[in-house]
């Protein structure tokens, strides 16, 4: 290339080169340097109103801003010009605003391409546009729908953060909100015809309490279930194999118990059959037995082998409970009277577990197996409340003593009294 | 046995002069008339701050000073020593009837005139010991570190702090520090076991040194009406008429503190958490409550002063002039006796409806 | 006439003086059983109670000839369970027995040398940790000091 010129034109133009490679090198390294890199679109966007206005603080919070992409990444154009003509030029490969349909394309441009993942966050995923395919979102977007969700109404756009941020909208705190901002909506779900009533649900039930109110994120929410990307209802025979990733001994009892088969044949939805699905509420023991809050009604008839079972179960459990309320009412007492009863307390913590695992227990509906533990659970009750009345038998003793010492000081000022009367006679 | 008694009393006869001694005790006597009972409460009070003395010599065999630890002590106490549940009830049940006992004892002697000539500098030492015990009660009060005794000792000690100029010297000196702290707790407990007691016997033995001294006292009544007709004059001796019906009487006491421990022990609380906002209707104990009443009651302002520090001003007026009775009042004139009774009357009603009204108000 | 006011006169100084013994007989006793209802607490008073008094901070968990390689138990701290296990001679971990899920009881698996607890299949290591299952924290690790055949579980102080 440099044979045709002068010596002195090889050495300006190899200097040029060099040049340009140093200054081009410096630019690139902006680019990997967060927001270092110019963006003009931002800088001129930030000032403009509603609906064309990005706020630069917003942006600068975006995980992908951070990792010093600019508007060019998903828009396209020319972000280091200040040139309006140059920065939005078609040629530059300018897009101008996205359409939705074709958001998730445009993310899975980068988001699906492993080699290029790698070079930012090598843990993250690549299949999420594959999964997504798989969704009902995704298929019902594959079939030309535009109310159905995309990456950016989850994830959002602009004000886009990393899952683990608590503002982000697919932080595990935030995603039922996410979810009901669609699926809340009665008029927007008509065309759908599914129920809307999942989020009101959800707010009722233990899983958002454990989330929201104890701020434990492992905590179930919409995606734990339902998945994520490639976002389906597990499907009634799938649910037992859902609740069982973390309520395993339930799910283990229940699968070599009775009902199995039964809910199978039926068509019922394993655990949700007497759990609910949105709104799972603290379970109580009268779920069980043939009263009127129990679930066994609906199938059973009172007087049948399974009736008979479940009312047994629930005796236990409530006789159970019962004497663990007893014994604590005892203790309590004896401890305001000013008694020692502290090792006794400890003790009623092995009671409660052993309540715990009846409870537990209960989903291989079969008697024997809650018997073993509500014994355990009423041998230890039984203790603790010997413990209580002795230490009420103590209190009494002390009021015993009081007598003993009175009667002793009554004799006393008595005989003082006589004695008294004794020499001032004489 | 007896000969054994003898032979022990004769040795020690010789070298303490005890038959002398006995001598003199039998001739001192007691004032019989129809307010002799009040004699009692004297020794009543002593008898009650015996018992203090004991139990709470008792409690420190096992209580521990220090903010971490106070509370687990009382609670060590109350759980597992054996009979600490007694000791510690009836050193709080005590505290409270000494209180109220030498409270008695002050305005029975105030009635009965005991603090003319020559008794002044009795009376004097037995205001300073009412002022002493009022402080046990105080620095005492917060040694179990429950809540209600760390927010008593809180608003116990702004209200000293009112005073302008010594106030806020007073508040830090009492806190030792700008808060209640463990620091507070330390300084409590010096007061408490070491500072007061050392301060009170000097003062007991004065104050008993004293009465022996001049003997009892007589109502000025009674004392012109035997005056002018001595073989009326009636008394009974100390030893052993006297003593034995004392011992009647703290027999009585120590059975009523006894039943008052076992059946309305005192409780434990809850730990003191320095954090934690201050519980509705914290009040004093009932001792200091006229005065907590009245200042909550004072107006904000008084002729463009502010209410509170008056109040506490009043109040150290009040002490002064309890103090200086005997200077106030010779005793002379009978409209002076009026005068002063009249006004020991006054304020001890407004004494008595000002704690009424604390215990019961919100 | 005589002899007769004589002898009344001396059977009144008889009952006096049996009615004095008597009043003296009821005072000695009252003083006496009174005495010995206040003596009798304060002596039971000073003697000291059992449990060594270690503070709220320290504990003796049990002695070493008790504990046996890959074995646990359970002793009280406070006013909560802890978990002291061997898991080789000499070598021992203290912590909480307090699941930080719902709070029931863990135990050692000797089988799987981890703590288990046995109300949701939680799982944590020796060193506390969670490692699987519901338990959303660690458990709170002790200090484990052996004095001759003592061995005594502390909190942690912090440096």
């Amino acid at each position: 290339m440099t044979g045709s010129l002068t010596p002195r034109a090889q050495r300006i133009l190899r200097t040029g080169i060099v040049v340009k490679v140093l200054v081009a090198s410096f630019l690139s390294c902006g680019q990997f340097a967060a927001a270092q890199a110019k963006n003009s679109c931002l800088d001129y966007h930030s000032s403009l109103p509603e609906p064309l206005g990005v706020s630069a603080d917003v942006f600068s919070q975006n995980i992908h801003a951070q990792k010093g992409l600019t508007c060019a990444a998903c828009h396209g154009g020319d972000a280091s010009s200040d040139d309006p003509e140059k920065a939005m030029s078609r040629a530059a490969g300018w897009k101008g605003k996205i359409e939705r349909s074709q958001i998730p394309e445009l993310c899975a441009s980068c988001h699906a391409d492993a080699e290029l993942m790698k070079k930012y966050n090598p843990r993250l995923r690549v299949d999420q546009f594959q999964q997504y395919k798989t969704s009902v979102h995704g298929q019902r977007w594959a079939e030309g729908e535009s109310k159905v969700a995309v990456c950016t109404d989850c994830h959002g756009v602009h004000e886009l953060r990393a899952p683990s941020d608590p503002r982000s909208k697919v932080h595990p705190a935030n995603i039922a909100t996410t979810c009901s901002h669609c699926h809340a909506g009665a008029e927007y779900m008509k065309p759908y015809g599914i129920k809307t009533d999942q989020f009101a649900n959800y707010q009722e039930s233990v899983h958002h309490e454990a989330m929201v109110v104890r701020g434990d994120l492992s905590a179930p929410t919409c995606t734990t279930c339902h998945g994520n990307h490639g976002a389906t209802p597990p499907g009634v025979a799938n649910v037992t194999n859902v609740c069982s990733n973390c309520h395993v001994f339930q799910a283990q009892l229940f699968d070599a118990s009775p009902h199995r088969a039964v809910f199978a044949a039926g068509g019922f939805p394993g655990c949700v059959t007497c759990h609910s699905n949105h709104g799972i509420k603290h379970p109580t023991d009268e779920m069980i037995g043939m009263g009127e809050k129990a679930f066994c009604v609906q199938c059973h008839t009172e007087g049948d082998e399974g009736a008979k079972k479940a009312v047994a179960m629930h005796d236990r459990l409530a006789s159970l409970a019962a004497a663990i309320a007893a014994s604590d009412d005892l203790l309590d007492h004896a401890e305001r009277q000013g008694m020692e009863v502290s090792q006794a307390k400890l003790q009623q913590a092995q009671a409660r577990d052993a309540l715990l695992k009846a409870r537990v227990a209960v989903h291989s509906f079969r008697d024997v197996d809650l018997k073993r533990d509500t014994d355990a659970g009423l041998a230890i009750a039984r203790q603790t409340r010997a413990a209580g009345e002795q230490a009420m038998a103590e209190w009494k003793f002390r009021r015993v003593g009081l007598g003993i010492s009175v009667l002793a000081i009554a004799v006393a000022v008595i005989g003082l009294g006589l004695y008294i009367r004794n020499i001032e006679a004489s | 046995m007896a000969s054994m008694a003898s032979s022990v009393r004769s040795w020690l006869d010789e070298r303490f002069h005890l038959e002398d001694l006995k001598a003199l005790a039998q001739k001192k006597t007691v004032p019989l008339h129809r307010y002799s009972y009040w004699y009692f409460l004297g020794g009543m009070t002593l008898f009650l701050f015996g018992v203090q003395v004991i139990t709470g010599v008792l409690l420190l065999l096992y209580y521990r000073p220090g903010a971490d630890e106070a509370f687990e002590s009382v609670q060590l106490i109350m759980t597992q020593v054996q009979f600490g549940w007694l000791i510690r009830s009836i050193h709080s049940w005590s505290a409270n009837l000494l209180v109220f006992m030498a409270f008695a004892h002050l305005f029975s002697v105030l009635f009965l005139k005991s603090y003319r000539k020559p008794r002044e500098l009795t009376w004097v030492s037995g205001v300073f010991l009412l002022f002493l015990m009022l402080g046990f009660g105080f620095s005492g009060y917060l040694l179990p570190w429950n809540t209600l005794s760390y927010f008593a000792t809180k608003v116990g000690t702004e209200i000293p702090a009112q005073i302008p100029i010594v106030g806020r010297p007073i508040l830090l000196f009492l806190r030792g520090g700008e808060e209640i702290t463990g620091s507070t707790l330390t300084r409590m407990f010096g007061l408490h076991i070491a500072i007061l007691p050392a301060i009170a016997t000097f003062l007991i033995v004065l104050h008993l040194g004293m009465i022996q001294w001049f003997g009892m006292s007589v109502p000025p009544g009674i004392e012109a009406d035997w005056g002018a007709t001595p073989n009326r004059r009636r008394e009974i001796r100390f030893f052993p008429n006297f003593v034995l019906r004392e011992l009647m009487a703290w027999y009585v006491a120590l059975g009523l503190l006894g039943a008052l421990a076992a059946l309305f022990p005192w409780t434990l609380g809850v730990k003191a958490d320095l954090f934690a906002p201050a519980p509705a209707g914290i009040k004093p104990e009932w001792y200091f409550l006229f005065m907590f009443q009245t200042l909550k009651l004072i107006p904000a302002k008084i002729l463009g002063l502010d209410g509170e520090v008056l109040g506490i001003i009043a109040f150290g007026l009040v002490g002064a002039i309890a103090l200086l009775l005997p200077f106030l009042d010779r005793g002379n004139s009978s409209s002076s006796r009026r005068w002063v009774a009249g006004m020991a009357c006054l304020f001890l009603g407004y004494m008595v409806a000002m704690t009424v009204y604390g215990w019961v108000a919100k | 006439m005589h002899s007769a006011s004589s002898a009344t006169a001396a059977a009144t100084e008889r009952q006096g003086l049996a009615r004095r013994r008597f009043v003296n007989l009821l005072l000695g006793t009252g003083l006496l059983a009174s005495a010995a209802s206040f003596l009798y607490p304060i002596l039971r008073y000073l003697v000291p109670p059992k449990l060594p008094d270690l503070g709220s901070d320290a504990v003796l968990a049990a002695k070493v000839s008790e504990m046996k390689p890959n074995t646990a138990k359970t002793f009280r701290f406070g006013s909560r369970p802890g978990l002291l296990v061997e898991t080789a001679p000499g070598e021992y971990h203290a912590m909480s027995a307090t699941c930080t899920h719902l709070g029931c009881t863990v135990q050692y698996r000797s089988d799987l040398h981890e703590i288990w607890c046995a109300c949701h299949n939680g799982m944590y290591d020796l060193n506390g940790r969670n490692v699987s299952g519901p338990p959303p924290r660690p458990l709170e690790v002790f200090d484990v000091q052996v004095r001759g055949e003592d061995i005594f579980v502390r909190r942690r102080q912090e440096a």
